[in-house]
């Protein structure tokens, strides 16, 4: 289409002037976009207010789609299941009796670690969650990883605490509005998560690699043990998560650890868990200068 | 008497006689469609990587380049502002990029004032995979390569997604004008 010819705009002196105006204008806007860019560059939550804000009026219309959502997916989900129903139904039986066996050796397991905890004198770390809530959405148009839960201050939720959903680690809250918070994914470039090997005590750091996988980079440098299948849990380093989550399998070995995949998808959950701080002592000695003292 | 075509005396706005547009729908329609095209990312849950295009910005270009003179070269500044509500990018980064992009478009099209439709499906391409790659740059976490190959297939899906796009505000511009308001 022909653009019409505001453009040039005769002899009227006040077109003349709005059309003049409407650049300056542009312009200027432009300006207070590389200002502010520069600002949340330089300091990225001085606008979280806003931001919450924001989530918080549109979080009826998100929890409302989240619904909507993991309806349907349990819907086809159960649909899915009439397919191959018998060949499937014989296999999750034999599975189910060595579970059962299974269970009963790992009550017994329980049982040992209870009495040995209170030989020890130590009490159970097991926290409850501060509140559950859906995945309401996330940031699917922008290169950052983030993600909304619908539960914010009203709940309990404060900035740093774990988001949990029942496979494994989802990510951390990041900023709080009062009924809604941001949480910082895993696959995110900006968020690193201490962890270990399951089976053994081999510690390293799981970073987003903004492409879906994780960089798992082995803090002991050396011979690289690791080997494709291996699983990852967080080690409670850093004090924020509590220690044995699953977090990562490894499915490629690199120089210095490998890639990994996530364990729990969060697409795939309806509901999370957000829990307290493991250690709230350890976050606040990481985050005192070592010139100040901890404590006083 | 018996008329020849009973839609003889009314347009593809509806009936000329007696209606008008309304005001309220005329104004408010561009502005609207934007505001919710920045929200639509929102509903979607994309772990892995940037899966959906940026739809807000697809919204704006296709006003801007279906209907050009409707949107003012200041837009971008208000709009960009909602966006950054819930783009994720750090906040200014909608304000700065979509008032860039209308004020090159406007530099374009004094150039071009005569376009087809490819040349204005290259010009939203190449202004999208400008906004895409600047989003990687200036995302607040460290650019990496394996993010920038994150970007491809959202490069493409915008890409594609334009024209159908352009076909909606061509529908909503209908939509828009359509006469609604009774007179006398």
């Amino acid at each position: 289409m022909a653009p019409p010819n505001q453009r040039r705009s005769s002899y009227s002196r006040r077109a003349q002037y709005n059309v003049f105006t409407g650049y300056i204008v542009a312009g200027i806007g432009a300006l207070v976009g590389a200002v502010l860019l520069g600002l949340s560059l330089y300091q990225p939550d001085l606008f979280g207010w806003a931001r919450g804000r924001a989530s918080d009026t549109v979080a009826p219309a998100t929890r409302t789609a989240a619904v909507v959502r993991t309806g349907t997916r349990s819907l086809w989900q159960s649909i899915a299941g009439y397919y191959r129903a018998g060949s499937r139904n014989a296999a999750l039986e034999s599975e189910m009796e060595i579970a059962r066996i299974r269970l009963a050796e790992a009550r017994a397991v329980e049982r040992e670690n209870h009495r040995l905890k209170a030989l020890l004198g130590l009490r159970d770390t097991a926290a409850k969650p501060v509140a559950m809530a859906r995945l309401v959405g996330s940031t699917a148009a922008s290169t950052r990883r983030f993600a909304y839960v619908g539960a914010g201050l009203r709940q309990g939720v404060k900035v740093g605490m774990a988001v949990r959903s029942p496979r494994g680690v989802v990510g951390r809250i990041l900023e709080v509005g009062s009924g809604s918070a941001r949480v910082l994914l895993l696959t995110d470039s900006e968020s690193v998560l201490p962890v270990r090997r399951a089976s053994d005590e081999v510690v390293a750091f799981a970073e987003g690699r903004g492409d879906g996988l994780l960089r798992i980079r082995l803090i002991n440098l050396g011979i690289n043990p690791l080997r494709p299948g291996d699983v990852f849990v967080t080690s409670g380093t850093g004090g924020y998560y509590r220690p044995g989550i699953a977090v990562a399998i490894l499915t490629e070995k690199t120089d210095d650890g490998g890639l990994a995949r996530l364990i729990s998808d969060p697409a795939a959950t309806d509901f999370v868990a957000i829990e307290p701080i493991f250690d709230p002592e350890a976050v606040a000695a990481v985050q005192t200068p070592v010139e100040q003292e901890l404590g006083n | 008497m018996e008329r020849i075509n009973p839609r003889s005396r009314s347009d593809a706005y509806g009936s000329r006689i007696n209606r008008s547009h309304s005001p309220a729908f005329a104004y408010s329609v561009p502005w609207l469609s934007v505001m919710l095209g920045s929200l639509v990312p929102l509903f979607l849950i994309a772990v892995a990587m940037p899966m959906v295009p940026p739809t807000g910005l697809l919204m704006l270009l296709g006003w801007r380049l279906v209907r050009p003179g409707l949107l003012p070269i200041w837009a971008g500044l208000p709009l960009g502002l909602f966006d950054d509500l819930f783009s994720g990018q750090p906040f200014g980064f909608g304000v700065l990029s979509w008032s860039l992009a209308l004020i090159a478009i406007e530099a374009i099209e004094s150039r071009f004032p005569w376009r087809s439709f490819w040349q204005d499906w290259f010009t939203a391409s190449m202004l999208v995979a400008a906004y895409l790659l600047s989003g990687w740059l200036l995302s607040g976490a460290t650019p990496t390569t394996s993010s920038l190959a994150a970007l491809g297939p959202q490069l493409v899906f915008s890409t594609l997604l334009f024209p159908p796009f352009a076909r909606l505000v061509a529908r909503l511009d209908r939509f828009r004008l359509a006469r609604r308001k009774r007179l006398g």
